[in-house]
């Protein structure tokens, strides 16, 4: 079995994101499994990052926490993962002077001196060009011919020209000798990577996100900068012109999401993107698209918080949050997709049932599947449900001016679109009769409370998202074994970890749920009722989703695993809080 | 522009008797009749505030939003559906307090809709608390001591801003204020339009013949060229004994919906969805 983690560390600014999408892509094409994952710090030069690169033979969507080839970029950023390296493990580390790397002690990581910088700045005549130097070792170390990273460098900057082509090609050359001059002949370590299988998808969260936008029909897209959801917004305004979409960076968030209901009101699928901050400030437009009944998909990329928090770390936290945003009540669908894949599908369910409802949908993702990078097979266009919900209300066949918004016809949904000839559309945030004009009326306030909170059964039939692993097999006996409960970007941790754990012997299982709200409390129900004990698995410091269990189903949650310092999880510290829970 | 179309439109006035707003509304309503705009043509985008009810009382299409996010709600609708006459509609606090940033950048945005800011210098739905735009010593329930903060003045701030266009009209000339509505709405562009309104209730100082006896129009000026931006911010500052009305500032730059190629050939919501280019959109990620 294949599974080994790539990490590259270094000061903001040396490129390691440059480096590990470039390697990540290398192996999606030779047809391993990757998963791309990066711990941040907030800056925008020096400090310490670092990329982890894990590539397998199996699926795998979480960091695994071992690294066996680390490439730190300067010297400082050696130290801090040797921890984490696997006996026999390789460090490669900048420095001054040629050395020959020393004699190699199988249980200690094997450190390799090697002067990237001034390889770089000798053949690339720049210091960036470190990250194309450390490349060229890699390739060496892999077994891998030199010639796919040059092929990576034409498509990558092709645009930059044919002279940062050949710099780059150069460094990778000289590092790639470099390696085989001074390090090869002792090196211990095989990779024995694959070169050649079939080519997969690699993609992150957020373009996972914005691509099931764009395939969902988006047209208009407003927000402000946040990390870790800018990649999205950035994607689309990329693509606006050649897609027909329109991205406008607001002032701030209470802008972007009151200016895509601006959009969605005149009748094209809006979206915005956020992370925790940014959502609060959105509170009240998502109110004002509960109650003006106006669709809207917003994506929340969870941070840790509260406030400002830890800006570029992971966690889960803003799930009762997104809940019960805003004042009042009113309903809105939470998707919390898993992965990269689900990510995709999910944001087209979120936009297809957002407009059938006419409903906010919220996408929660966080960190960890926001900026990590996935493998997928394919994503499935004909998966995807595209239905026009915009213009039930036929305005021809009626008489002039008598459309009602708010109309209690049956069919709660007849929208119609400002713009159509001899009807008004009128919309309102306030209380409002049938027509949309303010009422201070109790019996029109019941109706209105009534129409909208009577979506939640119908919303609520249509969730589904509970991913069961290992898959039954017909009907189960009582589960002798714990039943492990997590959402969004835990599951790819979690499923190793059930993997691991009847390995070992212990009768171990996993519910994952990637839908939310309104929560589907008779499925979930099903599923676990067999199952003496109920644990759940979340970043977050007070066991959102077991609170959320306990009040929409009769289950009993047993003990949850928690973790809220910023780190995703890894399939071996479920493994060891598993054994030692109660 | 027919107000008659629906018998049963007889809406209940929230307005105060002989407030402001009544010659405002007659001013909207002579204005877009008088550019043959039919209610299904122009979208109204109110705020909150007894300004933002106006709309409430006009049949066209409205989306009635959140206090102070007219301006940004408004932009969507208009960038989405540039066919669309899109009006935010609100009063001094609506604009200037709560949506004050977003004031600040949609004449950045220059995005082309029309602002109309029904300016009464007091705080009314809220009954009588000091705005923006009251003058420094105000003294109202919230401000015992008279307000401390000099008035905000808004047609400075689209000067400085180079809004498209700024202007101020004055509830007390509906012919006039009429004028100033039509130019606002044809001016392609982000165009705000101050109207000073009296208030009966509330604001004792700032009244209908305090504002009669100092407004003056700058139409009748010789020699102004509001695209001059110098004397343009000259006027602006002109408050006491003389204030001017009509176009104070005019600048023709292109509206945003000019400059996004997306939007060239046919509005966003008339465009079809590209589902030809998906497949390889995706094959990019391989």
């Amino acid at each position: 079995m294949i599974d080994l983690t790539f990490r590259i560390a270094g000061q903001a600014g040396q490129g390691m994101q440059s480096i590990s999408s470039t390697l990540g892509r290398m192996f999606a094409r030779a047809g391993l499994h990757v998963f791309t994952s990066h711990d941040l710090m907030s800056r925008i030069r020096g400090g310490h990052n670092f990329s982890s690169i894990r590539v397998c033979d199996l699926p795998v969507t979480a960091p695994s926490g071992r690294v066996n080839l680390l490439i730190a970029l300067d010297e400082s950023s050696l130290s801090p993962h040797l921890a984490e390296m696997v006996p026999a493990g390789v460090a490669i580390f900048d420095a001054e002077a040629d050395a020959d790397a020393g004699p190699f002690e199988p249980d200690k990581p094997f450190r390799f001196p090697m002067p990237m910088t001034r390889l770089a700045k000798h053949v690339g005549k720049n210091p960036v060009m470190i990250n194309a130097v450390a490349l060229g070792a890699v390739m060496l170390l892999a077994d891998y011919p030199l010639e796919l990273l040059k092929a990576m460098f034409q498509e990558t900057f092709a645009a930059k020209g044919g002279q940062v082509v050949q710099a780059n090609i150069a460094c990778a050359k000289a590092g790639f000798d470099y390696a085989a001059q001074y390090f090869k002949a002792a090196c211990p370590c095989k990779l024995a990577l694959p070169t050649q299988g079939n080519k997969r998808l690699l993609l992150t969260g957020d373009e996972a996100i914005a691509l099931g936008a764009i395939c969902s029909g988006v047209k208009f897209h407003s927000g402000y900068p946040m990390s870790p959801s800018t990649p999205i917004m950035e994607y689309l305004a990329a693509r606006g012109r050649e897609f027909g979409i329109v991205v406008e960076q607001t002032e701030d968030e209470i802008g972007g999401i009151n200016m895509a209901l601006g959009a969605s009101y005149a009748g094209v699928r809006a979206m915005t993107a956020t992370s925790g901050g940014g959502f609060a400030l959105m509170t009240e437009g998502l109110g004002l698209s509960g109650i003006s009944e106006t669709p809207i998909v917003v994506v929340i990329c969870s941070r840790p918080g509260p406030a400002t928090g830890f800006p570029t770390r992971t966690e889960q936290a803003d799930l009762l949050f997104a809940l019960h945003a805003g004042q009042d009540e009113s309903p809105r669908f939470i998707f919390a997709p898993g992965t990269a894949e689900q990510a995709f599908y999910l944001t087209n369910k979120a936009f297809d049932l957002s407009q059938k409802y006419q409903v906010p949908a919220i996408v929660l993702s966080d960190q960890l599947l926001s900026d990590s990078a996935a493998t997928v097979e394919d994503l499935d266009l004909s998966r995807l449900v595209n239905r026009d919900h915009s213009q039930q209300f036929k305005a021809q066949a009626r008489a002039p001016y008598a459309y009602q918004r708010y109309a209690a016809t049956g069919d709660t949904c007849a929208r119609l679109l400002p713009g159509s000839a001899n009807q008004t559309v009128v919309a309102a945030g306030h209380e409002h009769n049938q027509a949309g004009y303010i009422t201070e009326s109790a019996s029109d306030r019941i109706q209105m409370m009534d129409r909208r909170l009577g979506k939640l059964k119908p919303m609520r039939d249509e969730m589904d998202g509970i991913t069961a692993y290992p898959q039954p097999s017909g009907p189960q006996p009582l589960a002798p074994g714990p039943l492990l409960l997590c959402f969004g970007s835990t599951c790819g941790a979690v499923r190793e970890a059930v993997d691991i754990l009847r390995a070992q012997g212990t009768k171990v299982s996993m519910l994952h749920l990637s839908e939310l709200a309104p929560f589907p409390a008779r499925l979930l129900t099903e599923h676990a009722c067999r199952s003496r004990r109920l644990i759940t698995v979340e970043g977050n410091a007070t066991a959102q989703l077991a609170r959320l269990i306990h009040a929409e189903t009769r289950l009993h949650v047993s003990s949850s695993i928690l973790k809220f310092d910023g780190r995703p999880f890894t399939a071996a510290e479920v493994v060891r809080e598993v054994a030692g829970s109660p | 522009m027919t107000t008659s179309h629906d018998p049963a439109f007889s809406p209940d006035i929230a307005w105060c008797p002989g407030c402001g707003n009544f010659a405002i509304r007659e001013a909207v309503r002579q204005a877009l009749e008088e550019l043959h705009l039919e209610p299904w043509q122009v979208v109204f985008v109110s705020g909150i505030g007894q300004a933002a009810k106006l709309p409430q009382y006009m049949p066209c299409n409205l989306f009635d939003v959140l206090h102070g996010r007219a301006l940004v709600t408004a932009t969507g609708v208009k960038l989405a559906n540039s066919r669309l006459t899109v009006i935010a509609e609100g009063g001094d606090a609506d604009m200037y307090a709560e949506g004050a940033n977003h004031l600040m950048h949609a004449m950045r945005k220059n995005v082309n809709i029309t602002c109309l800011v029904h300016n009464n210098q007091v705080f009314g739905l809220t009954k009588g608390q000091f705005s923006p735009t009251s003058e420094s010593g105000f003294r109202t329930g919230t401000s015992p001591q008279g307000s401390a903060e000099p008035a905000f003045n808004p047609l400075a701030f689209g000067v400085a801003l180079e809004a498209g266009l700024v202007a101020r009209g004055f509830a007390g000339d509906i012919p006039r204020l009429k004028e100033l509505i039509i130019a606002a709405i044809r001016h392609e562009g982000f165009s705000l339009l101050d109207i000073l309104q009296p208030c009966v209730t509330f604001n004792k100082v700032n009244t209908f013949k305090w504002y009669q006896s100092r407004v003056y129009n700058l139409s009748d000026t010789p020699g102004y060229d509001p695209h001059d931006k110098a004397q343009a911010f000259a006027r602006s500052l002109e408050w006491g004994t003389r204030i001017p009305c009509g176009i104070i500032y005019r600048n023709d730059r292109p509206a945003l919906d000019r400059q996004l190629p997306q939007l060239h050939d046919q509005p966003l919501v008339d465009q079809p969805v590209p589902a030809d280019k998906f497949r390889a959109l995706i094959e990019r990620f391989r």
